[in-house]
């Protein structure tokens, strides 16, 4: 009898275990990731990839391309400097929200407004997550966090950023696009939203950033079921998903 | 050779594109200009990358991605934008990065001055960035040198995967001088890097990171970057002795002040002084076995070291002396370049 694959994992991803916590779907990003990538038909050869500070630091021990560590908040300068030289490569950053909207929001915007020809993916967990749950610039308002114990208070720590709304005012980027992990039918919109963003970068168009919600139960004090419900309840409401620019 | 008339800072921009540099990222900062505004024009007409940063942080980030990625690459800057680097320096010297960081030091700290200083020198030998690294420092005092230093900078960075930084001042990189300028190299000549990121193609990924939770495998990266630092101190230490065969007062300085200290010894011998000059050009690794060495002969009397700080580079003067003759000091600050006569009354005690 003829076997035929219908699952398997993707050649750009290692066959490790992921650190990442249970209900966290970094590692439900990086196979998409992964997936996009190959079904544009770009294999490990021709893509290098951008590691932040935070959850995901260690995820160039997950992906089989090149990979470099950038320091906090400057994979977008990293990815800057290894694109420029290899401007045939795909190249992508992954970045939390402490790392892209905090200590790295200038070069954030600044390689956005340059228009530099790579990918961010951007992961929105409202709260630094390695370092073990403080406020992130993403935080809600009323959200516990270590650092905002009796909920995010305006007055005292103002208020959440809307990274991709705020992009979407420059003229540099090309597509940015927030998605969220929460549930099968959001997974494949935001395989979408990464496949069109290197599909994007493989055009030679520009800067594309897809903004990805993600749950964190162990630092929200949730289980992964309540962290769902949080993404739907709360998280979304105030961080609506859609396109926000699209230069086509 | 046939010399052409160049402002330092666009001498040094030049020499850096024909010792193969082709990436550059740098932000605005006076005295160093030239630099940045030169390359603009002058990189894109080899191929090169030139970029206007967002800041000092995200140049060097860039640095450290283009230096990953296999190119030759630089930046450069004045003190108060040095400082800013630190944390980039500190990654590129552990993820064994090589790449040319230029400092035209101005006078500080804090916003300090335009105009020249020499009071970066700690932040350039003892570390600057945090952790446990050194870098190869060099010291021009001419903008002859400081052409042949940058060239030859991106081979040593290359060769021994270390940031080399050139430690100016703002005389240097200001000033004007006759300098003769070294042949194009061509980049697909340099010997290839196989542990850049080029895209994994038949070898094993490579990764160029600085981070390692093993105990053990971060002190052996640690140990490593020693190992490396070792082998430049037994074979790559330069320095210029003038004058200090029968010296009984030698002088130490480095960069515009040697020059100053030049003009001194010559008016001292000329009345009969046995004044000596030792110029460190490398000041990490520091020369210091070559002063040990004067401070063993009996004709020396004295060690004399004149910097633009408070005082700095005098505390390895002292380490290398280590008690065996005195050794004095004067420094001016704020901007201020010492002359000739001063440095004379000062040596002479009428100044200290």
């Amino acid at each position: 009898m003829e076997e035929k694959v219908v699952f398997k994992r993707p050649a750009l991803l290692e066959n490790v275990p992921l650190h990442y916590c249970p209900g966290c779907t970094h590692g439900i990003v990086h196979r998409l990731i992964a997936e996009t990538l190959e079904e544009l038909g770009v294999t490990q050869e021709n893509v290098i990839g951008v590691a932040p500070v935070g959850c995901a630091v260690f995820a160039y021990d997950y992906f089989t391309c090149d990979m470099a560590e950038a320091a906090h908040g400057r994979a977008p300068s990293v990815a800057t400097g290894i694109k420029r030289v290899h401007p045939d490569k795909v190249v992508f950053s992954y970045q939390g929200d402490g790392d892209l909207a905090s200590i790295g929001m200038a070069e954030t915007v600044h390689a956005a407004a340059r228009n530099e020809n790579f990918t961010v993916i951007f992961i929105n967990n409202s709260i630094y997550g390695m370092t073990g749950g403080q406020m992130a610039p993403t935080t809600l308002l009323g959200q516990y966090s270590t650092t905002s114990q009796h909920g995010r208070d305006p007055k005292l720590n103002g208020y959440p950023i809307h990274v991709s709304e705020m992009l979407s005012q420059l003229v540099g980027p090309q597509y940015i696009e927030r998605v969220s992990t929460h549930d099968a039918a959001h997974v494949l919109q935001a395989k979408k939203a990464i496949k069109k963003a290197f599909q994007y970068q493989l055009e030679g168009k520009g800067f594309s950033m897809v903004e990805v919600l993600v749950a964190c139960p162990t630092n929200w004090k949730m289980t992964p079921d309540k962290a769902v419900q949080y993404i739907k309840d709360e998280v979304m409401k105030f961080y609506p998903l859609g396109v926000y620019k699209d230069r086509g | 050779m046939e010399k052409v008339l160049m402002k330092g800072n666009e001498a040094i921009a030049e020499a850096a594109v024909r010792g193969g540099c082709r990436f550059f990222a740098g932000y605005p900062i006076t005295p160093q200009n030239e630099i940045p505004e030169y390359l603009s024009a002058r990189l894109p007409e080899v191929g090169g990358t030139f970029i206007q940063s967002e800041s000092e942080v995200s140049a060097i980030n860039m640095i450290y991605g283009a230096s990953a990625a296999g190119c030759r690459a630089m930046t450069s800057s004045s003190s108060p934008g040095i400082s800013l680097k630190q944390e980039g320096i500190s990654y590129i010297a552990c993820g064994q990065l090589p790449c040319v960081i230029i400092n035209m030091v101005r006078g500080g700290p804090g916003l300090g001055t335009i105009y020249p200083g020499q009071a970066d020198y700690f932040q350039a030998v003892k570390g600057g960035g945090h952790g446990d690294y050194k870098l190869l420092v060099y010291t021009p005092a001419t903008v002859q040198e400081a052409v042949d230093i940058t060239y030859k900078a991106f081979d040593m960075a290359d060769k021994y995967r270390i940031p080399v930084l050139i430690l100016g001042d703002g005389t240097i990189g200001q000033m004007m001088e006759p300098v003769a300028l070294p042949e194009m190299k061509d980049p697909s000549t340099f010997p290839k890097k196989d542990w850049a990121l080029t895209g994994r193609k038949d070898r094993p990924k490579n990764i160029v990171n600085t981070l390692d939770m093993n105990p053990d495998k971060l002190e052996a990266i640690t140990d490593r970057l020693f190992d490396v630092y070792e082998q430049i101190r037994q074979n790559d230490v330069e320095y210029e002795e003038y004058m200090c065969d029968d010296a009984e007062t030698v002088i130490v300085a480095y960069g515009i002040v040697s020059r100053v200290a030049k003009s001194a010894v010559n008016e001292m011998r000329a009345r009969g002084e046995k004044v000596g000059l030792f110029r460190p050009i490398t000041v990490s690794p520091y020369p210091d076995k070559a002063i040990a060495a004067l401070a063993e002969k009996p004709c020396v009397k004295r060690f004399f070291v004149s910097e633009l700080s408070k005082g700095q580079m005098v505390e390895d003067v002292r380490l290398a002396v280590n008690g065996r003759k005195p050794v004095e000091f004067y420094g001016r600050t704020g901007g201020h370049v010492i002359n000739t006569e001063e440095l004379i009354e000062a040596i002479e005690g009428g100044k200290r």
